[in-house]
Protein backbone atom coordinates (compact mmCIF):
# COMPACT_ATOMS: atom_id res chain seq x y z
CA UNK A 1 0.00 0.00 0.00
CA UNK A 2 1.46 3.42 -0.87
CA UNK A 3 2.23 5.50 2.20
CA UNK A 4 3.42 8.96 3.15
CA UNK A 5 6.66 9.44 5.08
CA UNK A 6 4.67 10.00 8.29
CA UNK A 7 2.72 6.76 7.79
CA UNK A 8 5.87 4.78 6.99
CA UNK A 9 7.65 5.92 10.14
CA UNK A 10 4.63 5.07 12.32
CA UNK A 11 4.25 1.66 10.66
CA UNK A 12 7.93 0.85 11.19
CA UNK A 13 7.64 1.72 14.90
CA UNK A 14 4.45 -0.21 15.58
CA UNK A 15 5.37 -3.55 14.02
CA UNK A 16 3.05 -3.05 11.07
CA UNK A 17 3.50 -3.45 7.32
CA UNK A 18 1.30 -0.45 6.75
CA UNK A 19 -0.96 1.98 8.56
CA UNK A 20 -3.91 4.06 7.40
CA UNK A 21 -5.04 7.50 8.57
CA UNK A 22 -7.47 7.24 11.47
CA UNK A 23 -6.05 3.98 12.83
CA UNK A 24 -4.75 3.89 16.39
CA UNK A 25 -1.28 2.42 16.79
CA UNK A 26 1.02 1.88 19.73
CA UNK A 27 4.51 2.96 18.68
CA UNK A 28 7.97 2.43 20.16
CA UNK A 29 9.60 5.75 20.97
CA UNK A 30 13.17 6.61 20.03
CA UNK A 31 13.42 9.68 22.23
CA UNK A 32 11.34 11.46 24.88
CA UNK A 33 11.99 14.68 26.79
CA UNK A 34 10.51 17.43 28.94
CA UNK A 35 11.51 20.88 30.17
CA UNK A 36 11.39 22.77 33.47
CA UNK A 37 7.69 23.67 33.00
CA UNK A 38 6.36 20.29 31.91
CA UNK A 39 8.98 18.04 33.55
CA UNK A 40 7.87 18.33 37.19
CA UNK A 41 4.32 17.21 36.30
CA UNK A 42 5.70 14.40 34.13
CA UNK A 43 7.91 13.18 36.98
CA UNK A 44 4.90 13.12 39.30
CA UNK A 45 3.04 11.00 36.75
CA UNK A 46 6.08 8.72 36.37
CA UNK A 47 6.13 8.14 40.13
CA UNK A 48 2.37 7.68 40.47
CA UNK A 49 2.37 5.22 37.60
CA UNK A 50 4.80 3.07 39.56
CA UNK A 51 7.84 3.97 37.48
CA UNK A 52 11.15 2.88 39.02
CA UNK A 53 13.67 3.46 36.22
CA UNK A 54 13.08 5.18 32.91
CA UNK A 55 12.75 2.75 30.00
CA UNK A 56 16.20 3.72 28.64
CA UNK A 57 18.29 6.53 30.15
CA UNK A 58 19.98 7.17 26.78
CA UNK A 59 16.62 8.03 25.25
CA UNK A 60 15.30 10.45 27.86
CA UNK A 61 16.32 14.09 28.13
CA UNK A 62 15.42 16.83 30.61
CA UNK A 63 16.17 20.38 29.53
CA UNK A 64 15.60 23.33 31.87
CA UNK A 65 15.19 26.05 29.26
CA UNK A 66 11.93 27.93 29.84
CA UNK A 67 12.38 29.84 33.10
CA UNK A 68 16.08 28.98 33.54
CA UNK A 69 18.48 30.55 34.56
CA UNK A 70 15.90 30.61 37.35
CA UNK A 71 13.72 33.69 37.07
CA UNK A 72 12.20 33.46 40.55
CA UNK A 73 11.92 31.12 43.54
CA UNK A 74 9.05 28.96 42.19
CA UNK A 75 10.99 28.51 38.93
CA UNK A 76 14.07 27.53 40.93
CA UNK A 77 12.00 24.86 42.68
CA UNK A 78 10.79 23.45 39.36
CA UNK A 79 14.32 23.41 37.93
CA UNK A 80 15.51 21.65 41.11
CA UNK A 81 12.85 18.97 40.72
CA UNK A 82 14.01 17.94 37.27
CA UNK A 83 17.69 18.20 38.24
CA UNK A 84 17.16 15.84 41.18
CA UNK A 85 15.18 13.39 39.07
CA UNK A 86 17.92 13.42 36.42
CA UNK A 87 20.54 12.64 39.07
CA UNK A 88 18.47 9.93 40.68
CA UNK A 89 17.80 8.31 37.30
CA UNK A 90 21.41 8.90 36.16
CA UNK A 91 20.20 10.54 32.96
CA UNK A 92 23.16 11.40 30.71
CA UNK A 93 21.10 13.93 28.76
CA UNK A 94 20.28 16.44 31.45
CA UNK A 95 21.56 19.87 30.43
CA UNK A 96 22.56 22.21 33.25
CA UNK A 97 22.81 25.99 32.82
CA UNK A 98 25.94 26.65 30.78
CA UNK A 99 25.37 23.46 28.78
CA UNK A 100 21.68 24.08 28.33
CA UNK A 101 20.18 25.39 25.10
CA UNK A 102 16.60 25.84 23.92
CA UNK A 103 15.47 22.23 23.58
CA UNK A 104 14.55 22.34 19.89
CA UNK A 105 17.83 23.97 18.96
CA UNK A 106 19.89 21.78 21.29
CA UNK A 107 18.62 18.24 20.67
CA UNK A 108 19.16 18.13 16.87
CA UNK A 109 22.52 19.87 17.29
CA UNK A 110 23.57 17.22 19.82
CA UNK A 111 22.55 14.39 17.46
CA UNK A 112 20.01 13.06 19.98
CA UNK A 113 16.98 13.26 17.66
CA UNK A 114 17.45 11.71 14.25
CA UNK A 115 15.86 10.93 10.89
CA UNK A 116 13.29 8.14 10.98
CA UNK A 117 12.70 8.51 14.73
CA UNK A 118 9.38 8.60 16.54
CA UNK A 119 9.81 11.29 19.21
CA UNK A 120 7.52 12.84 21.80
CA UNK A 121 8.34 15.85 23.92
CA UNK A 122 6.33 17.66 26.56
CA UNK A 123 6.45 20.85 24.53
CA UNK A 124 4.26 21.73 21.59
CA UNK A 125 7.19 22.73 19.35
CA UNK A 126 8.53 19.18 19.39
CA UNK A 127 7.26 19.10 15.80
CA UNK A 128 10.53 20.92 14.92
CA UNK A 129 12.38 17.61 14.37
CA UNK A 130 10.19 16.75 11.40
CA UNK A 131 12.81 18.79 9.56
CA UNK A 132 15.12 15.79 10.02
CA UNK A 133 12.54 13.40 8.58
CA UNK A 134 11.31 12.23 11.99
CA UNK A 135 7.74 11.75 13.26
CA UNK A 136 7.91 14.09 16.21
CA UNK A 137 5.11 15.64 18.20
CA UNK A 138 4.31 17.51 21.37
CA UNK A 139 2.35 15.89 24.21
CA UNK A 140 1.28 16.81 27.72
CA UNK A 141 3.05 15.84 30.91
CA UNK A 142 0.90 12.77 31.54
CA UNK A 143 1.70 11.23 28.16
CA UNK A 144 5.36 12.06 28.67
CA UNK A 145 5.49 10.67 32.22
CA UNK A 146 3.83 7.46 31.05
CA UNK A 147 6.22 7.18 28.09
CA UNK A 148 9.21 7.52 30.42
CA UNK A 149 7.95 4.29 32.03
CA UNK A 150 7.05 2.28 28.95
CA UNK A 151 9.02 3.73 26.03
CA UNK A 152 5.84 3.58 23.98
CA UNK A 153 2.78 5.67 23.34
CA UNK A 154 -0.34 5.50 21.21
CA UNK A 155 -1.05 7.65 18.17
CA UNK A 156 -3.95 8.20 15.85
CA UNK A 157 -2.37 7.99 12.40
CA UNK A 158 -2.84 11.49 10.96
CA UNK A 159 -4.06 12.32 7.49
CA UNK A 160 -1.30 13.99 5.50
CA UNK A 161 -1.41 17.34 3.72
CA UNK A 162 1.24 18.25 1.17
CA UNK A 163 2.70 21.72 0.67
CA UNK A 164 4.79 22.08 -2.47
CA UNK A 165 6.91 25.21 -2.80
CA UNK A 166 8.41 26.11 -6.15
CA UNK A 167 9.94 29.21 -7.71
CA UNK A 168 12.84 31.35 -6.57
CA UNK A 169 13.18 32.86 -3.10
CA UNK A 170 13.65 36.61 -3.03
CA UNK A 171 16.46 38.08 -0.93
CA UNK A 172 15.41 38.31 2.74
CA UNK A 173 12.69 35.68 2.28
CA UNK A 174 13.31 32.67 4.51
CA UNK A 175 11.77 29.55 5.98
CA UNK A 176 9.98 31.77 8.52
CA UNK A 177 8.21 33.63 5.71
CA UNK A 178 7.13 30.38 4.04
CA UNK A 179 5.59 29.00 7.22
CA UNK A 180 3.90 32.30 8.14
CA UNK A 181 2.48 32.47 4.62
CA UNK A 182 1.25 28.88 4.94
CA UNK A 183 -0.46 29.50 8.30
CA UNK A 184 -1.96 32.70 6.90
CA UNK A 185 -3.43 30.74 4.02
CA UNK A 186 -4.84 27.72 5.90
CA UNK A 187 -5.52 29.22 9.37
CA UNK A 188 -4.61 28.19 12.91
CA UNK A 189 -6.67 25.02 12.62
CA UNK A 190 -6.08 24.44 8.91
CA UNK A 191 -3.98 21.36 9.62
CA UNK A 192 -5.59 20.27 12.88
CA UNK A 193 -4.64 16.63 13.66
CA UNK A 194 -2.79 16.43 10.32
CA UNK A 195 0.75 15.74 9.16
CA UNK A 196 2.04 18.70 7.13
CA UNK A 197 4.55 17.49 4.57
CA UNK A 198 6.68 20.24 3.07
CA UNK A 199 8.35 19.55 -0.28
CA UNK A 200 9.21 20.92 -3.69
CA UNK A 201 12.33 22.53 -5.14
CA UNK A 202 12.39 25.44 -2.67
CA UNK A 203 12.40 23.09 0.33
CA UNK A 204 14.96 20.81 -1.35
CA UNK A 205 17.30 23.80 -1.74
CA UNK A 206 16.91 24.98 1.85
CA UNK A 207 19.49 24.70 4.61
CA UNK A 208 18.54 22.82 7.78
CA UNK A 209 17.94 25.96 9.86
CA UNK A 210 15.13 27.08 7.54
CA UNK A 211 13.66 23.58 7.53
CA UNK A 212 13.65 23.55 11.35
CA UNK A 213 11.86 26.91 11.38
CA UNK A 214 9.18 25.65 8.98
CA UNK A 215 8.47 22.40 10.86
CA UNK A 216 8.66 24.24 14.22
CA UNK A 217 5.52 26.24 13.44
CA UNK A 218 3.43 23.37 12.03
CA UNK A 219 1.71 23.31 15.44
CA UNK A 220 0.58 26.89 14.80
CA UNK A 221 -1.66 25.48 12.05
CA UNK A 222 -2.86 22.79 14.49
CA UNK A 223 -0.74 20.01 12.98
CA UNK A 224 0.42 16.91 14.78
CA UNK A 225 3.69 16.88 12.85
CA UNK A 226 5.48 18.90 10.21
CA UNK A 227 7.80 16.76 8.14
CA UNK A 228 10.37 17.06 5.36
CA UNK A 229 11.87 14.10 3.51
CA UNK A 230 15.55 13.76 4.46
CA UNK A 231 18.12 14.23 1.69
CA UNK A 232 21.82 15.03 1.18
CA UNK A 233 21.45 18.28 3.15
CA UNK A 234 19.95 16.33 6.06
CA UNK A 235 22.71 13.73 5.79
CA UNK A 236 25.47 16.31 5.96
CA UNK A 237 23.83 17.88 9.04
CA UNK A 238 23.32 14.58 10.83
CA UNK A 239 26.29 12.40 9.95
CA UNK A 240 28.83 13.84 12.39
CA UNK A 241 26.31 14.44 15.15
CA UNK A 242 24.29 11.23 15.34
CA UNK A 243 24.71 9.29 18.59
CA UNK A 244 23.00 6.19 17.17
CA UNK A 245 21.93 4.74 13.79
CA UNK A 246 19.23 6.51 11.82
CA UNK A 247 17.06 5.78 8.83
CA UNK A 248 15.73 7.81 5.91
CA UNK A 249 12.08 7.41 4.91
CA UNK A 250 10.27 9.11 2.04
CA UNK A 251 6.73 9.24 0.72
CA UNK A 252 5.70 6.95 -2.11
CA UNK A 253 4.92 8.82 -5.34
CA UNK A 254 1.32 7.56 -5.21
CA UNK A 255 0.82 8.18 -1.46
CA UNK A 256 -2.55 9.68 -0.53
CA UNK A 257 -2.90 13.25 0.67
CA UNK A 258 -6.02 14.84 2.09
CA UNK A 259 -5.01 18.09 0.39
CA UNK A 260 -2.17 19.36 -1.77
CA UNK A 261 -1.15 23.00 -2.00
CA UNK A 262 1.23 24.03 -4.77
CA UNK A 263 2.61 27.53 -4.36
CA UNK A 264 5.05 29.50 -6.51
CA UNK A 265 6.83 31.81 -4.08
CA UNK A 266 8.80 33.85 -6.62
CA UNK A 267 6.87 37.03 -5.85
CA UNK A 268 6.84 36.50 -2.09
CA UNK A 269 8.08 39.25 0.18
CA UNK A 270 8.81 38.94 3.92
CA UNK A 271 5.69 38.05 5.91
CA UNK A 272 4.53 39.31 9.31
CA UNK A 273 1.87 37.77 11.57
CA UNK A 274 -0.02 40.60 13.27
CA UNK A 275 -1.78 40.44 16.66
CA UNK A 276 -3.27 38.24 17.98
CA UNK A 277 -3.01 35.21 15.72
CA UNK A 278 -0.19 33.48 13.83
CA UNK A 279 -2.69 33.31 10.93
CA UNK A 280 -3.17 37.09 10.76
CA UNK A 281 -0.41 37.34 8.17
CA UNK A 282 0.44 40.34 5.99
CA UNK A 283 3.25 41.33 3.64
CA UNK A 284 5.74 43.51 5.46
CA UNK A 285 5.13 46.30 2.89
CA UNK A 286 1.48 46.48 3.96
CA UNK A 287 2.46 47.47 7.50
CA UNK A 288 3.14 51.19 7.60
CA UNK A 289 4.30 53.13 10.64
CA UNK A 290 3.90 50.41 13.22
CA UNK A 291 6.26 51.64 15.93
CA UNK A 292 7.83 48.94 18.09
CA UNK A 293 9.15 49.07 21.63
CA UNK A 294 11.06 45.81 21.48
CA UNK A 295 12.60 43.39 18.99
CA UNK A 296 13.36 39.82 20.05
CA UNK A 297 15.65 37.64 17.92
CA UNK A 298 16.01 34.02 19.02
CA UNK A 299 13.81 31.13 20.25
CA UNK A 300 13.26 27.54 19.12
CA UNK A 301 11.92 29.01 15.89
CA UNK A 302 14.81 31.30 14.94
CA UNK A 303 17.67 30.96 17.44
CA UNK A 304 20.18 29.16 15.22
CA UNK A 305 23.51 30.47 13.95
CA UNK A 306 22.10 31.08 10.45
CA UNK A 307 19.41 33.30 12.01
CA UNK A 308 22.01 35.31 13.94
CA UNK A 309 24.12 35.74 10.79
CA UNK A 310 21.13 37.29 9.01
CA UNK A 311 20.50 39.64 11.95
CA UNK A 312 24.21 40.59 12.04
CA UNK A 313 24.19 41.44 8.32
CA UNK A 314 21.57 44.07 9.06
CA UNK A 315 22.84 45.27 12.45
CA UNK A 316 26.51 45.56 11.39
CA UNK A 317 27.57 49.19 11.63
CA UNK A 318 24.07 50.32 12.65
CA UNK A 319 22.39 51.12 15.95
CA UNK A 320 19.16 49.90 17.44
CA UNK A 321 16.67 52.79 17.37
CA UNK A 322 16.67 54.97 20.49
CA UNK A 323 12.97 54.14 20.94
CA UNK A 324 13.46 50.36 20.77
CA UNK A 325 15.09 47.63 22.85
CA UNK A 326 16.60 44.73 20.92
CA UNK A 327 17.19 41.42 22.72
CA UNK A 328 19.11 38.63 21.00
CA UNK A 329 19.15 35.09 22.40
CA UNK A 330 21.49 32.51 20.83
CA UNK A 331 19.63 29.17 21.00
CA UNK A 332 22.38 27.02 22.50
CA UNK A 333 25.94 27.15 23.83
CA UNK A 334 27.23 25.97 20.42
CA UNK A 335 25.32 28.76 18.68
CA UNK A 336 26.66 31.23 21.24
CA UNK A 337 30.24 30.00 20.79
CA UNK A 338 29.96 30.13 17.01
CA UNK A 339 28.46 33.63 17.13
CA UNK A 340 31.38 34.69 19.31
CA UNK A 341 33.93 33.14 16.93
CA UNK A 342 32.37 34.85 13.91
CA UNK A 343 32.28 38.24 15.62
CA UNK A 344 28.49 38.39 15.61
CA UNK A 345 28.22 39.14 19.33
CA UNK A 346 30.53 42.12 18.86
CA UNK A 347 28.28 43.39 16.06
CA UNK A 348 25.19 43.00 18.27
CA UNK A 349 26.75 44.73 21.26
CA UNK A 350 28.11 47.54 19.06
CA UNK A 351 24.58 47.95 17.67
CA UNK A 352 23.47 48.34 21.32
CA UNK A 353 21.39 45.20 21.36
CA UNK A 354 21.30 43.09 24.54
CA UNK A 355 22.66 39.55 24.16
CA UNK A 356 21.22 36.93 26.50
CA UNK A 357 22.20 33.43 27.49
CA UNK A 358 19.93 30.80 25.85
CA UNK A 359 16.41 30.71 27.31
CA UNK A 360 12.79 30.55 26.12
CA UNK A 361 12.06 33.39 28.59
CA UNK A 362 10.65 36.25 26.50
CA UNK A 363 8.74 34.12 23.97
CA UNK A 364 6.11 33.13 26.52
CA UNK A 365 6.23 36.23 28.67
CA UNK A 366 8.35 34.52 31.30
CA UNK A 367 11.23 36.96 31.70
CA UNK A 368 14.11 38.62 29.81
CA UNK A 369 11.83 40.92 27.85
CA UNK A 370 8.28 41.01 29.27
CA UNK A 371 6.00 43.67 27.73
CA UNK A 372 3.98 46.30 29.62
CA UNK A 373 0.42 47.36 28.71
CA UNK A 374 0.41 49.24 25.42
CA UNK A 375 3.85 47.97 24.36
CA UNK A 376 4.48 46.34 21.02
CA UNK A 377 7.17 43.86 19.98
CA UNK A 378 8.37 42.37 16.74
CA UNK A 379 9.65 38.90 17.48
CA UNK A 380 11.14 35.92 15.67
CA UNK A 381 9.24 33.62 18.02
CA UNK A 382 6.17 31.54 17.18
CA UNK A 383 3.07 32.83 18.97
CA UNK A 384 1.38 36.21 19.25
CA UNK A 385 -1.66 35.23 21.29
CA UNK A 386 -3.19 37.78 23.67
CA UNK A 387 -0.77 38.28 26.57
CA UNK A 388 1.82 35.93 25.11
CA UNK A 389 4.83 38.16 25.87
CA UNK A 390 3.43 39.96 28.87
CA UNK A 391 0.46 42.22 29.59
CA UNK A 392 -2.89 41.37 27.95
CA UNK A 393 -2.79 44.81 26.35
CA UNK A 394 0.61 44.27 24.72
CA UNK A 395 1.08 43.20 21.11
CA UNK A 396 3.41 40.81 19.29
CA UNK A 397 4.21 40.81 15.57
CA UNK A 398 5.89 37.61 14.36
CA UNK A 399 8.56 37.91 11.67
CA UNK A 400 11.89 36.59 10.39
CA UNK A 401 15.27 37.56 11.89
CA UNK A 402 15.82 39.87 8.88
CA UNK A 403 12.60 41.80 9.48
CA UNK A 404 13.11 41.85 13.26
CA UNK A 405 16.65 43.22 12.92
CA UNK A 406 15.59 45.82 10.35
CA UNK A 407 12.67 46.83 12.57
CA UNK A 408 15.00 47.19 15.57
CA UNK A 409 17.06 49.69 13.58
CA UNK A 410 14.05 51.55 12.14
CA UNK A 411 12.08 51.59 15.41
CA UNK A 412 9.06 50.42 13.44
CA UNK A 413 8.23 47.35 11.41
CA UNK A 414 10.47 47.57 8.36
CA UNK A 415 11.63 45.64 5.32
CA UNK A 416 15.40 45.01 5.44
CA UNK A 417 15.85 46.99 2.22
CA UNK A 418 14.56 50.08 4.04
CA UNK A 419 17.51 50.19 6.41
CA UNK A 420 20.33 48.80 4.25
CA UNK B 1 -22.96 9.77 34.09
CA UNK B 2 -24.94 13.00 33.86
CA UNK B 3 -23.62 16.54 34.19
CA UNK B 4 -25.81 19.60 34.60
CA UNK B 5 -24.57 23.17 34.83
CA UNK B 6 -24.58 26.71 33.59
CA UNK B 7 -22.87 27.54 30.30
CA UNK B 8 -19.85 29.86 30.06
CA UNK B 9 -19.42 30.78 26.46
CA UNK B 10 -16.20 31.40 24.49
CA UNK B 11 -15.39 31.87 20.79
CA UNK B 12 -13.07 30.14 18.32
CA UNK B 13 -9.36 29.37 18.82
CA UNK B 14 -9.29 29.74 22.61
CA UNK B 15 -5.55 29.27 23.16
CA UNK B 16 -3.65 27.79 26.09
CA UNK B 17 -2.12 31.18 26.93
CA UNK B 18 -5.64 32.46 27.59
CA UNK B 19 -6.66 29.34 29.52
CA UNK B 20 -3.61 29.60 31.79
CA UNK B 21 -1.13 32.42 31.07
CA UNK B 22 2.52 31.36 31.00
CA UNK B 23 3.39 33.83 33.76
CA UNK B 24 1.76 31.36 36.17
CA UNK B 25 3.63 28.31 34.88
CA UNK B 26 6.31 28.69 37.53
CA UNK B 27 4.11 26.46 39.64
CA UNK B 28 2.23 23.23 39.13
CA UNK B 29 0.09 23.77 42.25
CA UNK B 30 -3.38 22.95 40.91
CA UNK B 31 -5.28 25.37 43.18
CA UNK B 32 -3.01 28.22 42.15
CA UNK B 33 -3.42 27.32 38.45
CA UNK B 34 -7.20 27.10 38.89
CA UNK B 35 -7.36 30.58 40.39
CA UNK B 36 -5.97 32.03 37.13
CA UNK B 37 -8.13 29.96 34.78
CA UNK B 38 -9.22 31.95 31.65
CA UNK B 39 -7.83 35.07 33.31
CA UNK B 40 -6.74 36.84 30.12
CA UNK B 41 -10.21 36.39 28.59
CA UNK B 42 -12.17 37.19 31.76
CA UNK B 43 -10.19 38.19 34.87
CA UNK B 44 -13.10 37.23 37.17
CA UNK B 45 -13.83 33.84 35.57
CA UNK B 46 -12.45 31.62 38.33
CA UNK B 47 -14.47 33.50 40.97
CA UNK B 48 -17.72 33.75 38.98
CA UNK B 49 -18.25 30.10 38.10
CA UNK B 50 -19.99 27.51 40.24
CA UNK B 51 -18.73 23.96 40.64
CA UNK B 52 -20.18 21.82 37.86
CA UNK B 53 -20.55 24.62 35.32
CA UNK B 54 -19.83 23.90 31.66
CA UNK B 55 -17.70 25.71 29.07
CA UNK B 56 -19.07 25.90 25.51
CA UNK B 57 -16.86 27.21 22.71
CA UNK B 58 -16.29 27.30 18.98
CA UNK B 59 -13.61 25.53 16.99
CA UNK B 60 -10.00 24.65 17.87
CA UNK B 61 -10.41 24.99 21.66
CA UNK B 62 -7.07 24.70 23.49
CA UNK B 63 -4.78 25.54 20.59
CA UNK B 64 -1.15 26.43 21.20
CA UNK B 65 1.02 25.03 23.92
CA UNK B 66 1.22 21.44 25.18
CA UNK B 67 0.87 22.64 28.76
CA UNK B 68 -1.25 20.16 30.69
CA UNK B 69 -1.71 23.01 33.15
CA UNK B 70 -4.52 24.18 30.81
CA UNK B 71 -7.03 21.33 31.23
CA UNK B 72 -5.94 21.00 34.87
CA UNK B 73 -6.74 24.68 35.53
CA UNK B 74 -10.20 24.25 33.97
CA UNK B 75 -10.95 21.07 35.88
CA UNK B 76 -9.69 22.34 39.23
CA UNK B 77 -11.58 25.62 38.81
CA UNK B 78 -14.72 23.48 38.99
CA UNK B 79 -15.71 23.18 35.34
CA UNK B 80 -17.24 19.74 34.80
CA UNK B 81 -17.16 19.57 31.01
CA UNK B 82 -16.03 21.45 27.91
CA UNK B 83 -18.20 21.27 24.80
CA UNK B 84 -16.63 22.73 21.65
CA UNK B 85 -17.03 22.48 17.91
CA UNK B 86 -13.52 21.03 17.84
CA UNK B 87 -10.44 20.77 20.02
CA UNK B 88 -6.75 21.30 19.33
CA UNK B 89 -4.95 17.97 19.16
CA UNK B 90 -2.70 18.14 22.23
CA UNK B 91 -5.42 19.65 24.43
CA UNK B 92 -7.81 16.85 23.44
CA UNK B 93 -5.32 14.22 24.52
CA UNK B 94 -4.34 16.04 27.72
CA UNK B 95 -7.98 16.49 28.76
CA UNK B 96 -8.65 12.76 28.64
CA UNK B 97 -5.32 11.99 30.31
CA UNK B 98 -6.14 14.13 33.34
CA UNK B 99 -9.82 13.21 33.45
CA UNK B 100 -11.53 16.34 32.15
CA UNK B 101 -14.54 15.25 30.05
CA UNK B 102 -14.79 16.99 26.69
CA UNK B 103 -17.30 16.58 23.87
CA UNK B 104 -17.29 17.75 20.28
CA UNK B 105 -20.55 19.28 19.10
CA UNK B 106 -20.99 21.27 15.86
CA UNK B 107 -23.56 23.57 17.52
CA UNK B 108 -21.38 24.36 20.57
CA UNK B 109 -20.16 27.68 19.17
CA UNK B 110 -23.59 28.79 17.96
CA UNK B 111 -26.91 27.65 19.41
CA UNK B 112 -25.84 27.04 23.01
CA UNK B 113 -25.70 30.46 24.70
CA UNK B 114 -24.03 32.08 27.70
CA UNK B 115 -25.95 31.25 30.86
CA UNK B 116 -27.99 28.37 29.40
CA UNK B 117 -28.86 25.51 31.75
CA UNK B 118 -27.48 22.42 30.04
CA UNK B 119 -27.60 18.73 30.90
CA UNK B 120 -25.23 16.20 29.32
CA UNK B 121 -25.13 12.42 29.34
CA UNK B 122 -21.42 11.65 29.04
CA UNK B 123 -21.97 8.02 28.05
CA UNK B 124 -24.26 8.70 25.11
CA UNK B 125 -23.21 12.23 24.17
CA UNK B 126 -26.84 13.38 24.45
CA UNK B 127 -27.10 17.09 25.33
CA UNK B 128 -30.24 18.92 26.51
CA UNK B 129 -30.38 22.71 26.66
CA UNK B 130 -33.13 23.27 29.27
CA UNK B 131 -33.14 27.03 28.58
CA UNK B 132 -34.01 26.66 24.90
CA UNK B 133 -35.56 23.20 25.07
CA UNK B 134 -33.29 22.03 22.27
CA UNK B 135 -31.56 18.66 22.17
CA UNK B 136 -28.24 17.79 20.55
CA UNK B 137 -26.20 14.69 19.92
CA UNK B 138 -22.44 15.12 20.37
CA UNK B 139 -19.86 13.13 18.42
CA UNK B 140 -19.38 9.98 20.48
CA UNK B 141 -16.09 9.62 22.32
CA UNK B 142 -13.85 7.11 20.49
CA UNK B 143 -13.82 3.71 22.24
CA UNK B 144 -10.12 3.88 23.04
CA UNK B 145 -10.60 7.20 24.84
CA UNK B 146 -13.57 5.81 26.78
CA UNK B 147 -11.28 3.04 28.05
CA UNK B 148 -8.88 5.67 29.34
CA UNK B 149 -11.73 7.49 31.12
CA UNK B 150 -13.04 4.23 32.57
CA UNK B 151 -9.60 3.43 33.95
CA UNK B 152 -9.61 6.89 35.55
CA UNK B 153 -7.08 8.50 33.23
CA UNK B 154 -3.72 7.51 31.85
CA UNK B 155 -1.89 7.19 35.18
CA UNK B 156 -3.92 4.27 36.57
CA UNK B 157 -3.98 2.78 33.07
CA UNK B 158 -0.18 2.76 32.94
CA UNK B 159 0.19 1.72 36.58
CA UNK B 160 -1.59 -1.52 35.72
CA UNK B 161 1.10 -2.20 33.16
CA UNK B 162 4.11 -0.94 35.11
CA UNK B 163 5.14 -4.48 36.04
CA UNK B 164 6.78 -4.78 32.64
CA UNK B 165 8.84 -1.68 33.19
CA UNK B 166 11.44 -1.91 30.47
CA UNK B 167 10.93 -2.52 26.82
CA UNK B 168 14.52 -2.93 25.68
Amino acid sequence: MPMTIAEKILAAHSGRDDVKPGELVEADLDFVFANDITGPMAIRVFNKAGGKMVFDPQRVALIPDHFVPNKDIPSAIQAKEIREFARQQKLPHYFEVGRMGIEHVLLPEQGLVLPGDVIIGADSHTCTYGALGAFSTGVGSTDLGAAMVTGTTWFRVPESMRFIFSGKLNRWVSGKDLILYTIGRIGVDGARYRAMEFCGPVIEGMQMSDRFTICNMAIEAGAKVGIIAPDAITESYVKNRARRPYRFFSSDPDARYEATYDWDITQMEPQVACPHSPANVHKVSELKDIAIDQAVIGSCTNGRIEDLRVAAKILRGRKVSSTTRCIILPGSPDVYRQALAEGLLQIFIDAEAAVSTPTCGPCLGGYMGVLAAGERAVSTTNRNFIGRMGHVKSEVYLASPAVAAASAVAGRIAHPDEVL
Amino acid sequence: MTIRGKIWKFGNDVDTDVIIPARYLNTSDVKELASHCMEDADPEFARKIARGDIIAAGSNFGCGSSREHAPIAIKEAGISLVIAESFARIFYRNAFNIGLPILELPQAGGAIAQGDDVEVDIETGSITDHTTGLQYQANPIPPFMRELLTAGGLVPYVASRAARTTRR
